[in-house]
């Protein structure tokens, strides 16, 4: 533990309600009207990505899958196109987990930053094969500003698994 | 000896057995969307089970917009009135005389022994959002399944041709846009009558005339209607206008750019016309011919 980057502490189990309403929640985000906006952060992708990170016994390429399948659905998008992407993005988290967790926060945007965009040229080269248009560089914004609220998204998914911090003398951690 | 974990550190599957199931999967389930279509009953369950979340979604965009509604000012409704009011003096007119050429117009056609246009019937609809797949163009309609609507209909707002709908849900409905990459419609000059095809421009919100000669007789601000040939899109719509000819010697078409007349990214309201079942049933000839197949194929596995 001396290596790590910073000082962790011990969080409580996590919830597996409070995992699903992150999942809804984020759900909604990406299903919010948005007009011309292609730079949009992919909130689904990124919630996943922190779960994959802190909970890989939790969350696993199955529920990946079928939370892309959802976004494909809700989007009118090629039908697979996100199951594919979340499915590789699940398994390269999962993977990765160990080291991520080893940096402070902003060195784990940089890993997450890495991840997503893999995940958006998938879809993009899925999408060009199926006869679509490039939609523009632009498009990478979404990942560069999902990667940027990294250290806030840890924040607020972490909330509920905080302890209080009381000062306990008498406890040995 | 085989050594085998304590039934307690069980975990599944290995990651890379589950990933290259779930991929596999996902590709097959791509592949069966994009080429042959049979995705779509699996897509029907899925985005039923997405609707309340997508109706969950607008709340939010619905309550801004009233708020806004209900913070106009006295003095805009007024000036509004006023303008609408002008507007009416000033159409009554057009109207008028639109009446006096529907009469005429009938009477011509009845002299012609023309078959009578049937007035298309329409279903009022409201755009609830764009859609926000980046690839492709399509804003997603409140009227699906339920009110009748069907895939492959025209959908128009007041000043032309938007495009036409393409996927049916149970209560929602997606439309492409005629500027999507892979919509094509049939056209008309106004000016002359030379019928083509225009295809979507993709993401730059314009039109394409292809494959029309480099020769064609088309010209800048040229007027294109739906030319109706098709049975899809009754005739006369308004679809776009020329903006740029490039008629270069090295190619044997020209590039001829167009700008849809419709606002396709501006209307909230739009009106989803019924197909015409205005086109003529094929003869008997031909029936008998596309029937007479089968039974020469049977025919000839009796011998």
């Amino acid at each position: 533990m001396a290596f790590l980057e910073q000082s962790q502490r011990i969080l409580l189990p996590a919830n597996r309600a409070y995992v699903a309403l992150t999942f809804v929640l984020a759900l909604l985000f990406n299903l919010l009207p948005w007009r011309d906006v292609t730079w949009l952060p992919d909130m689904v992708a990124l919630v996943l990505t922190f779960w994959c990170v802190h909970q890989p016994r939790k969350i696993g390429i199955g529920i990946a899958w079928f939370l892309g399948l959802i976004m494909d659905a809700g989007n009118g998008a090629l039908l697979g196109q996100h199951a594919l992407a979340y499915a590789v993005l699940a398994f390269a988290a999962i993977g990765l987990h160990r080291r991520i967790l080893w940096f402070s926060l902003w060195r784990q945007a940089t890993h997450v930053l890495v991840l997503l965009l893999a995940c958006q040229l998938l879809m993009l080269g899925a999408r060009l094969i199926a006869g679509g248009v490039f939609p523009g560089f632009a498009y990478f914004g979404g990942s560069l500003i999902a990667a940027a609220l990294w250290p806030t998204a840890t924040f607020l998914l972490l909330l509920p698994q905080r302890r209080p911090e009381s000062v306990d003398q008498n406890r040995p951690i | 000896m085989d050594y085998q974990p304590p039934p307690f550190f069980s975990r599944g599957p290995a990651p890379l057995v589950r990933l290259v199931f779930f991929a596999s999967l996902a590709v097959l389930v791509m592949v069966l969307d994009a080429r042959f279509r049979y995705a779509e009953s699996l897509r029907q369950v899925v985005a039923l089970l997405v609707y309340p979340l997508q109706r969950t979604a607008l709340v939010p965009v619905e309550l801004l917009s009233a708020a806004a509604e209900f913070f106009t000012t006295q003095v805009a409704l007024k000036r509004e009135n006023d303008e609408l009011k002008t507007r009416r003096l000033q159409d009554a007119n057009e109207l008028l005389i639109l009446e006096a050429l529907r009469a005429e117009n009938k009477q011509l056609r009845r002299l012609l022994d023309a078959r009578e246009r049937l007035s298309v019937d329409s279903t009022l609809a409201e755009i609830l959002y764009q859609g926000r797949d980046p690839f492709s163009r399509k804003v997603v309609i409140d009227k699906g399944g339920h009110q009748g609507i069907q895939a492959g209909q025209a959908v128009i707002d007041d000043i032309g041709v938007i495009g036409q709908v393409t996927r049916v849900h149970p209560l929602l409905s997606e439309v492409t846009l005629i500027t999507d990459k892979e919509q094509r419609t049939p056209v008309q000059v106004v000016r002359n009558g030379l019928r083509a095809v225009i295809f979507g421009g993709g993401d730059r919100g314009t039109l394409d005339l292809s494959y029309m000669a480099a020769n064609a007789d088309v010209q800048a601000d040229d007027v294109l209607v739906t030319s109706g040939i098709d049975g899809t899109y009754p005739a006369g719509l308004p679809v776009a206008k020329v903006s740029r000819i490039e008629r270069d010697a090295a190619y044997s078409f020209a590039r001829i750019t167009c700008i849809p007349t419709a606002g396709t990214d501006q209307h909230r309201q739009v009106l989803v016309l019924s197909q015409e079942a205005g086109l003529p049933a094929p003869s008997g000839e031909a029936e008998s011919r596309a029937s007479g197949l089968p039974k020469q194929k049977r025919a000839r596995k009796r011998e």
